[in-house]
């Protein structure tokens, strides 16, 4: 359960951008998250709305999380495979020596604001 | 514009007053930041921070009791206890063998990061102190992921755990620097297999340095201790 930790960096990282920018309601985060970056975006979800409630800037902020598909490269082959079904042994040559090219995200990508009309 | 579909402002709730702000900056930036400053700091005061972690029940506490023994005959040593709740093992610590200990509680955190470890290494009295180790919250998947700004990762793997751990948990074998294996006297009971174990942590990470230790009867413990001189000796040479 690293998410609640995540949520408050989340927390901590946006409202730093909602005072540089003079922003006094932010109604969106969305997030990039790898596949295979370990962080459960549902578990995000649990954590967000208790944790955002105590911010008065993010209260009723919605949390939205594209997902970013997990792809390795073996080293060997030069193949591109997706990481999730085949693991770290390339499915086309059998070699372990392998790299995790994305996936493993873990990105605030961009904040939805309101500004007061 | 939807490159895709050649729609018009296809995503976006279409309120005017609503505007986007980039940010693409992962969550875990400031705290390596944190980690690296925390890191200098320590340099400056000439104090090495070693994080050991483990699953729960691996005889942490145990081998480093043991650990400290030889340790503090030659430098001045000081703990930090991580845990959700109770201060058992800080208690433990201080009991047996006499150094500095304190307990960390994370209020239900996981692991702990840059920021929670600077706040406890506030209240260690660093007077003489040459070496601070930081028994970080048993678990072994969140503590790899968050840098704690300690100048080396250990990890303890015991053997009823068995020996494909490191296929299991690939990003804590990676982040170590050292893995001790505890335990060993029951590698019969268990069929686990030293060298299969030794080749999946290699698989994982090349550079690790393995001690197969058995923190009961103190065997192996003295070359893991000599390591841990030897890098704090480093340390201050840097």
């Amino acid at each position: 359960m690293h998410e609640l930790g995540i949520v408050f960096y989340i927390i901590r990282d946006v409202k730093k951008v909602a005072e540089e920018n003079h922003v006094d309601k932010v109604s969106a985060v969305v997030m990039d998250i790898g596949e295979v970056s370990t962080v459960v975006p549902d578990y995000l979800q649990d954590c967000w709305k208790w944790a955002t409630d105590k911010e008065p800037v993010m209260k009723g902020c919605a949390l939205r999380c594209n997902i970013i598909p997990a792809v390795t490269v073996c080293n060997s082959c030069g193949c591109e495979y997706p990481t999730v079904e085949h693991g770290r042994t390339c499915p086309r040559c059998g070699s372990p020596e392998t790299v995790l090219l994305r996936g493993n995200e873990v990105e605030i990508k961009e904040i939805e604001v309101k500004d007061q009309l | 514009m939807d490159l895709k579909t050649g729609d018009a402002f296809v995503e976006g709730s279409g309120d005017p007053a609503v505007r986007v702000i980039e940010i693409k900056k992962s969550v875990f930036a400031d705290n390596d930041i944190d980690a690296d400053n925390l890191r200098s700091e320590l340099k400056e005061k000439g104090v090495f921070l070693l994080n050991l972690m483990s699953a729960p029940g691996s005889g942490k506490t145990t081998t480093l009791i043991r650990t400290i023994d030889i340790l503090r005959q030659k430098i001045g040593v000081a703990v930090m206890e991580a845990d959700i709740d109770s201060d058992v093992d800080a208690r433990k610590i201080k009991e047996a063998t006499g150094v500095q200990s304190i307990q960390l509680h994370t209020g239900g955190m996981c692991h702990l990061d840059a920021g929670m470890t600077r706040q406890g290494l506030d209240n260690v009295d660093l007077d003489g102190i040459s070496l601070v180790v930081l028994e970080n919250v048993g678990n072994l998947v969140c503590p790899a992921e968050f840098d704690t700004g300690a100048v080396r990762n250990a990890m303890i793997l015991s053997v009823p755990e068995g020996d494909d751990k490191p296929l299991k948990y690939p990003l804590m074998f990676t982040v170590c620097d050292v893995v001790v294996i505890n335990k060993v006297d029951v590698m019969p009971y268990f069929d686990f297999d030293l060298e299969r174990c030794k080749e999946y942590i290699r698989m994982r990470n090349p550079r690790a340095k393995v001690f197969p230790v058995c923190a009961k009867t103190g065997e192996g413990i003295e070359a893991f201790a000599r390591w841990i001189l030897d890098e704090v000796d480093n340390w201050n040479k840097r």
